[in-house]
């Protein structure tokens, strides 16, 4: 199969069904999520919230196939996740750029793992350095970059790889208040002009609720869903200034607060 | 910023030699000769014989410091990446790491002779330790953030040595080619100095012997022009390869 043959005009489908996950520490197995059951169709944003260590980033690690879990079942598109699937790209917290490489070098870092051409991984890459905004910074490390910049370079390298699915594990949290509304907004459109399918962990109540079609509130310690809000509006440009959207956050912050009171029971 | 770098080096050096200049007016004895007449004859033996010595003195030490990383940091990339070998090789490690390797000079001498390879032997013994253990860490030590982040691309064993493990262990092995090359210079002496007819740890003993201090300085001299040419070409290549350090 050729990178050409996979179509990207469409987002990926998700459907996770009863999954649960455990790991091996030094105090034994612990359990990081228990009987998730969550689906979403192609082509939207989803967030995940919740407090720490509810498992969230444990999710998003077994979708990018980068932890095999026993029971329960996770779906791309109707198939089991794979560590080298081409199509589902996973951006972490810290951003994860390498600080040897210039930012033209860890953009087409993807394509270069994937061994693409290199006259297609250099159209590709200045393509997607144009469509960041940060064509001008190409032979500049990331040190040198400030984070909102740094975060268009991880989104550039996950997108220069052409997913349909784009896992963000808290992508903004680093962000001042302005750059992170900004980068949310951007994200948006980025979205909405590729028509991928983006799930993101988020801490902020006010991100999730303006980027999420659906927001997946996760609890407790393993962690489960709790609920799941339903938020046609997301994103749209006036959406923060919104009653609804204000009106959403409360009852999230509710959910959320159960979360900590559940937290004593525990 | 450059030129006042240079005016920095040029200060630095010229103060040394105050200093140097200071304690043999001072001290007043033949043993500590004054910079200008050690320089004097350093010169003069330069074409007199001191520029061989310190020729093949400079090849055993940069032959030493190769075979070093040749050995060392593949060998601590592995060990760094792999726990399981680590825990059956680091009591050895630690265990043969703090002897100083000097002692074995006789043994090396017995095995090897007295040319080249014996000294060279001896030099990396002691180097490639140090590399070893520098590698090793700076592998283990690694983020493991940043290794996920390339496997989620797709990366495969190679490509995280050759994109990730690789570059980030560099910066740790010019520190460990700074701490060695120093030692690897004081092993030299000590190996060049018995039962050898060449090197400068030859000619210093030799002018030792002879009571001619002024000689024996212009060898000092020369060990330390080769400490500070090999520091240079490590400091040169660093900032080269190493640019992003320094953000």
């Amino acid at each position: 199969m050729t990178e050409q043959d996979h179509c990207v005009s469409e987002g990926a489908s998700v459907t996770v069904r009863d999954l649960s996950f455990s790991y091996k520490s030094a105090e034994g197995r612990v359990d990081a999520i228990q009987g998730i059951t969550f689906s979403i169709e192609k082509g939207d944003i989803y967030t995940i919230i919740g407090p720490s260590a509810s498992g969230k980033s444990t999710l998003l690690y077994i979708l990018a196939g980068l932890l095999p879990f026993a029971s329960g079942e996770a779906l791309i598109n109707g198939e089991k996740p794979q560590p080298g699937r081409r199509a589902t790209s996973l951006i972490l917290q810290n951003y994860g750029l390498l600080p040897w490489k210039t930012v033209w070098q860890n953009v087409v870092l993807g394509m270069e793992i994937r061994r693409l051409p290199s006259s297609e991984i250099h159209a590709r890459g200045e393509k997607i350095l144009l469509e960041m905004g940060i064509a001008g910074t190409a032979k500049r490390y990331p040190a040198e970059l400030s984070g909102g910049q740094q975060q268009r370079v991880a989104i550039a390298r996950s997108l220069a790889t052409e997913p349909d699915l784009l896992l963000m594990d808290e992508p903004f949290s680093s962000l001042d208040a302005y750059s992170r509304e900004s980068m949310q907004e951007f994200l948006q459109e980025i979205q909405s002009r590729r028509g991928l399918t983006v799930i993101l962990v988020t801490h902020g109540i006010e991100e999730a609720a303006f980027l999420g079609r659906k927001i997946i509130v996760f609890a407790g310690h393993p962690g489960f869903v709790r609920r799941i809000f339903d938020n046609p509006p997301a994103g749209a440009p006036e959406y923060r200034k919104n009653d609804a959207f204000f009106h959403l956050c409360t009852e999230l912050r509710g959910a959320m607060e159960l979360n900590r009171e559940a937290g004593k029971i525990f | 910023m450059k030129t006042k770098n240079i005016i920095r080096q040029i200060a630095s050096i010229a103060t040394l030699f105050a200093a140097w200049q200071i304690l043999a007016v001072v001290v007043a004895n033949p043993a500590l000769p004054t910079p200008g007449s050690a320089f004097l004859v350093f010169f003069r033996e330069i074409s007199a014989g001191l520029w061989n010595h310190f020729l093949i003195s400079g090849w055993r030490v940069l032959a030493s410091i190769l075979l070093s990383l040749l050995v060392g940091v593949p060998l601590g990339l592995w060990l760094g990446r792999e726990e399981k070998y680590d825990r059956f090789f680091s009591p050895m490690l630690y265990l043969t790491y703090p002897i100083p390797k000097i002692v074995f000079l006789p043994l090396v001498m017995v095995l090897f002779g007295l040319g080249n390879f014996s000294k060279i032997f001896l030099i990396t013994l002691v180097v490639f330790f140090q590399i070893l253990v520098t590698t090793r860490d700076a592998a283990r030590n690694v983020s493991p953030a940043l290794i996920l982040s390339v496997v989620s691309l797709g990366a495969k064993r190679r490509d995280i040595y050759r994109h990730v493990i690789w570059p980030a262990i560099i910066p740790d092995i010019f520190t460990a080619l700074r701490i060695g090359s120093g030692t690897a210079i004081a092993v030299l002496f000590f190996a060049e100095s018995i039962a050898s007819s060449e090197g400068l740890g030859y000619y210093l003993m030799d002018a030792w012997s002879r009571y001619a201090y002024p000689e024996m300085f212009a060898g000092i001299i020369a060990m330390g022009v080769l400490g500070y040419t090999l520091y240079l070409t490590i400091d040169i290549l660093d900032k080269k390869i190493c640019s992003w350090k320094r953000l």
